[in-house]
């Protein structure tokens, strides 16, 4: 009997003492914690996966405070979750401009010659490792589809050898900018709905010699645009996405692309189609 | 056997021939849970060796000292050692909880290193099994202190190896039905294998 209760006493005296130390450092030792960043973890799936590359779901939620990651880098949230967070935080941040990802290349298999046979490991980087990949343009698409295995929103899907960006469902979140190897993908605002699906700054005869939709920096849509709608770099022009007024879907009736890199979004998802001429 | 023999058996011991993960298999969930990447490995190994070092310390503090012999109160003469998993328990628990209290105060950045590894660690079974093979030795303080830090090396260098590993096999063409966890585990067995050659060294 005695045993028994020197026991009970024993793990009481301990217990109690371990829990009064806690309790009075836990006192001593307090920081004070942005409240904002408790919202944001509430708000958040609470999932733990560090799909973000965070270690956990509180580390998440301070990084999107201090602004480290936007809230859609979250792979788990879905877009209402990462709305209402953007919204709880939008308010004192200020409001911000809805990005989309564009993959600004329109290489598919049928449109640029494919040079080399390559049997290795379906994967941009590695493909790009060797020789400059399979496609004849050193500048565009490998469509192994890197970017796609990125996106946390399947947003990005390969159509014959070639990136293309759903906008439905893109949030621009921006995850799979750096998987490209070749740089192609550039988060642009939401509102511009026309871009030029061309990367190569080479000259427009070598990259006609590669592909049938390459930007040869003829200038058709500059005239037909607007002033500072366009940047011409180089041998390729590019849209201002800084510009006061983005351009419209109207210019691709009145630019007359001779290549047909000019392409609105959806133009883009059927680039064959669009290249018969049956989708605007 | 000089003392500096002895602590030398005890650390090539406990890294190399028994172990904690390859030999005894003990702390196999953080061992195939963040291995994926080896800078989650690091991050982990960062925190099991601090956590272990303490937790050895601390428990064989307690074992010495309240366990091990009898205590004698008013007449009675009471053995408490049938407490003792409990007792580990409760101190090792409370110490990560206390240490993660006052990481973040004193040292946020470390806090911030270790991140969520350090109170995974409560609940990692190899804290809790130094703590109860320090007792079944018979460690003094010292003794157990080391062999804590040195198993959690040993911990840490076989969680390295497997994730290094683990990022080669991410490039790997691996057969389906052997993708993700079945490969993992394979890779696991054979570096488990390699490590079973030291067998017989101390």
């Amino acid at each position: 009997m005695e045993i028994f209760i020197a026991a009970v006493i024993a793990m009481a005296v301990i217990g109690l003492v371990l829990g009064g130390v806690i309790g009075i450092t836990a006192r001593l030792f307090r920081v004070e914690v942005d409240p904002r960043i408790e919202l944001v973890a509430e708000l958040l799936p609470g999932a733990n996966c560090g799909g973000c590359g965070k270690a956990g779901c509180a580390d998440f939620a301070k990084s999107v405070v201090t602004g480290e990651n936007p809230p859609g880098k979250c792979p788990v949230a879905s877009r209402e979750q990462v709305a209402a967070i953007a919204q709880a935080l939008g308010i004192e941040a200020g409001a911000t401009v809805k990005k989309v990802a564009v993959v600004l290349c329109g290489g598919d298999r049928n449109q640029e010659k494919v040079q080399t046979l390559y049997n290795g490991v379906s994967d941009c980087v590695s493909a790009s490792l060797i020789a400059g990949g399979p496609k004849g343009c050193a500048y565009g698409c490998l469509g192994m589809g890197s970017c796609a295995r990125a996106c946390p929103f399947n947003a990005i899907e390969v159509v014959n050898g070639l990136a293309v960006v759903h906008p439905r469902l893109c949030v621009g979140c921006g995850a799979c900018v750096e998987t490209c190897p070749r740089h192609l993908i550039k988060l642009v605002p939401r509102a511009a709905k026309v871009h030029i699906y061309c990367s190569s700054p080479e000259k427009g005869a070598a990259k006609m010699k590669v592909c049938s939709v390459p930007c040869i920096a003829c200038r058709k849509c500059v005239k037909a645009g607007e002033e500072e709608q366009f940047v011409i770099d180089g041998f390729k022009v590019s849209v201002n996405y800084d510009a006061a007024s983005l351009v419209g879907t109207d210019i691709l009736g009145r630019a007359k692309c001779p290549t047909g890199c000019l392409l609105s979004e959806t133009g883009h998802l059927k680039i064959e189609a669009a290249q018969t001429g049956e989708v605007a | 056997m000089g003392e500096v023999q002895q602590y030398l058996q005890l650390t090539i011991g406990a890294v190399l021939v028994y172990n904690f993960v390859l030999a005894r298999f003990l702390g196999i969930c953080p061992f195939l849970g963040v291995s994926k990447r080896l800078d989650t490995a690091l991050g982990m190994s960062g925190a099991v060796i601090f956590v272990m070092t303490l937790a050895s310390f601390v428990t064989s503090l307690i074992y010495n000292y309240l366990l091990k012999n009898p205590i004698s109160l008013g007449g009675y003469s009471i053995r408490l050692d049938f407490l003792q998993i409990i007792l580990f328990i409760l101190v090792i628990a409370s110490l990560v909880q206390l240490v993660e209290i006052v990481l973040q105060k004193i040292s946020p950045p470390l806090y911030s290193a270790l991140g969520i590894y350090l109170p995974l660690i409560t609940t990692n079974c190899a804290v809790m099994g130094v703590a109860t093979l320090n007792a079944k030795q018979d460690y003094q303080v010292g003794q157990a202190t080391v062999f804590g830090f040195f198993s959690a090396v040993g911990f840490a260098l076989a969680l390295v190896l497997f994730s290094s590993l683990r990022e080669r096999l991410e490039l790997a063409q691996v057969p389906k039905p052997f993708q993700g966890m079945a490969i993992a585990l394979i890779t696991a067995g054979i570096l488990s294998m390699t490590f079973i050659g030291f067998s017989g060294l101390c």
